[in-house]
């Protein structure tokens, strides 16, 4: 059972996320990078059925050369090796094009499922697992919070809108992460320096056979960054008890706000 | 602009989703706008006649398609139909709900017919015939102003942003036959949460964190059923197992946008507010004056949430009769 996991490396979830001077892009100077949390269930379960199948884990990622870090983590937490593809040409990339290179990339890795998260929580663009899969003319189950592997065939239990459903696709296939599939393991001390010893690849959009004049004009382009809608001064409830407060949020919220 | 643009609706079971019906009055605005066509189309078995719920939002046409292998929402099945659809349409323009079926399938199609695809937009702006659309990132903490290049642009509208507008129209529906050819994917069954107020969709979200100390939230499900809201949790609720995933609120739960949110002993990490800042009025009910929600909240209230909130549920009461 060899399994692929597509990992991105996204400001932590902690971070206060300021504009840059251009306006389109954001100051990463100041922040903490961490393994995107979706793939971070993406590499536990990637290790639970390595564990119970055999085989390899290896992760994927394209990102800047920085991004080696993230891939580092997950080789201390347990995975086999890792492929960081980077190209300067790929700084600003949409999702649709970032799927194309991790599809490139995937093509000479060997598997049987590739597991990516749901979403990336800096573009939330919800979008590259399933187009990755549709690159590579595989079945894609999204939002998956149970899996089971039984004669090249995976059955899940997903996320859908109001329950959950059961679905199933014949292998090679790929699936996406929601939370409560599994609580990722941290890496531990000896973890962390096997990892500096496992294979880190580092490659180029030409080493893919990828034409970096093909990936000059993305297809989506942000032309503008703006903090949301600053909230006025919170209003504090007034009142000696809590039932008067309780009176005067209600009359509140009926009278002035009127959204009962 | 000349060519058109298609709405795909979303049914299950026989009925549509409410921000099907934000989506089509979208898609009808946008239409006046750019003076195009607009079309909606529905996949399922047997819902040429719900398609006709469709008429009221004024599309110029509804299409159904229509196909046994269409009952339930498969991946693979759907995308191939609805691929079929587009290529023999050619609309400009395809908009989706941003739901978790809005979110897969967009996705899918869009890497099939190499189109680029804007999720989760909680404004759509025209410009001439450009389309500007407005999305929240890093988990809300920016809004993105983007613009999409190309023959074909898709984009999906979060719940509960756009208004519902009822405009009218003659559209009949037309049933297509749907190309659907190899599917390898399954569907096994589904279970429901039946009664539940979907979080996404929700109007009035009422939430509860670690201060409701236990798995008991009688005090905040009692105010949600008279308000017919829907319950959340933050993110530390839902890891002592008093909540399910599915109700977590935040950067890595679902992102809400009711009219009102009212939050009960959260303290208001950056992840928490990160999925509901985008609410139109917040409350926070905590026991510490400085938790930092209230600095993020419309009204604070510095209460015990047991002390309060049974209050606040008989004073609604009251004035619902
Ligand atoms: C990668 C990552 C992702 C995350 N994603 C999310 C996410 O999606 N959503 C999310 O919510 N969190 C998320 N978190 C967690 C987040 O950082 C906070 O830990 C979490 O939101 C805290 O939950 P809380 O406010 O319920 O608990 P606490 O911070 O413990 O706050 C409890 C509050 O309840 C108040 N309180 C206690 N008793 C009472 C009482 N009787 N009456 C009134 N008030 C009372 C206290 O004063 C306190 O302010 C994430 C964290 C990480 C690292
Ligand atoms: N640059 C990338 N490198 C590797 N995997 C990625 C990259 N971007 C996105 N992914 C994968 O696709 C998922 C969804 O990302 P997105 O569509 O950007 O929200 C992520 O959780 C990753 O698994």
């Amino acid at each position: 059972m060899d399994v692929l996991v597509l990992l991105k490396q996204v400001p932590s979830t902690e971070s206060i996320i300021e504009i840059a001077g251009d306006g389109v892009s954001i100051k990463t100077d100041d922040l903490k990078w961490v393994i995107n949390p979706y793939d971070e269930l993406a590499v536990e379960e990637a290790l639970r059925l390595r564990e119970a199948h055999g085989g390899t884990v290896t992760i994927l990622t394209v990102g800047r050369e920085k991004a080696a870090e993230a891939i580092r983590t997950a080789l201390a937490m347990g995975a086999d090796k890792g492929v960081l593809v980077s190209d300067p040409v790929l700084e600003g990339c949409d999702p649709l094009c970032t799927a194309k290179v991790l599809a490139a990339a995937a093509k000479e890795i060997p598997f049987d499922l590739i597991i990516a998260g749901q979403r990336a929580v800096d573009d939330d663009a919800y979008m590259v697992g399933s187009a990755v899969a549709e690159a590579l003319g595989i079945p894609s189950i999204t939002m998956v919070i149970k899996e089971e592997i039984s004669e090249n065939r995976i059955q899940c239990q997903k996320t859908i809108d109001g329950g959950v459903a059961v679905v199933e696709a014949p292998l090679p296939a790929l699936i996406t992460t929601q939370r409560g599939l599994n609580e990722p393991r941290y890496a531990s001390l000896p973890g962390i320096m096997k990892a500096k010893k496992k294979p880190l690849d580092s490659k180029t959009l030409a080493d893919l056979g990828l034409d970096p004049q093909t990936f000059t004009a993305f297809k989506m382009k942000i032309v503008a960054l703006n903090p949301p809608p600053e909230r006025k001064g919170g209003q504090v409830v007034e009142g000696e008890t809590a039932q008067e407060k309780a009176r005067e949020l209600v009359r509140i919220l009926h009278e002035e706000a009127k959204v009962f | 602009m000349s060519k058109g643009i298609m709405v795909v609706a979303e049914q299950s079971d026989g009925v549509f989703r409410k921000v099907t019906f934000e989506v089509l009055s979208e898609g009808k605005r946008i239409a006046d706008k750019l003076g195009c066509q607009l079309t909606a189309v529905v996949l399922g078995a047997d819902i040429a006649a719900l398609g006709q719920e469709l008429q009221a939002y004024g599309p110029d046409r509804i299409l159904a398609v229509e196909d046994s292998q269409l009952a339930d929402y498969l991946t693979d099945a759907y995308t191939n139909a609805l691929s079929g659809v587009i290529e023999q349409e050619d609309p400009g323009i395809l908009l989706f709900g941003a739901s978790v079926q809005g979110k897969d399938l967009s996705a899918r199609v869009a890497a099939r017919i190499d189109a680029p695809l804007a999720v989760d937009c909680v404004a759509i702006s025209c410009d001439g015939d450009v389309l500007t659309a407005t999305r929240p990132i890093y988990g809300g903490k920016l809004l993105a102003n983007v613009v999409l290049e190309g023959e074909r642009q898709l984009f999906s509208i979060r719940p509960n942003t756009a208004e519902i507008i009822k405009a009218g129209g003659d559209a009949v529906v037309e049933t297509v036959s749907a190309e659907i050819g190899t599917v390898s994917m399954k569907f096994i069954e589904k279970r429901m949460e039946t009664g539940k107020i979907d979080l996404t969709e929700a109007n009035i979200v009422v939430s509860g964190g670690r201060g409701m100390g236990g798995e008991d939230y009688s005090v905040v499900e009692d105010l949600a059923a008279v308000l017919g809201a829907a319950v959340g949790a933050s993110r530390a609720a839902v890891d002592e197992g008093w909540r399910s995933h599915s109700d977590q609120v935040g950067q890595t739960g679902k992102v809400v946008s009711p009219g009102l949110y009212m939050a009960f002993g959260i303290s208001g990490a950056i992840q928490h507010l990160a999925g509901m800042s985008s609410s139109k009025v917040i409350v926070a009910i905590n026991n510490d004056a400085e938790a930092p929600i209230f600095a993020k909240a419309d009204y604070a209230v510095v209460a015990d949430l047991f002390e309060i909130a049974p209050y606040i549920t008989e004073e609604i009461q009251k004035i619902s009769g």
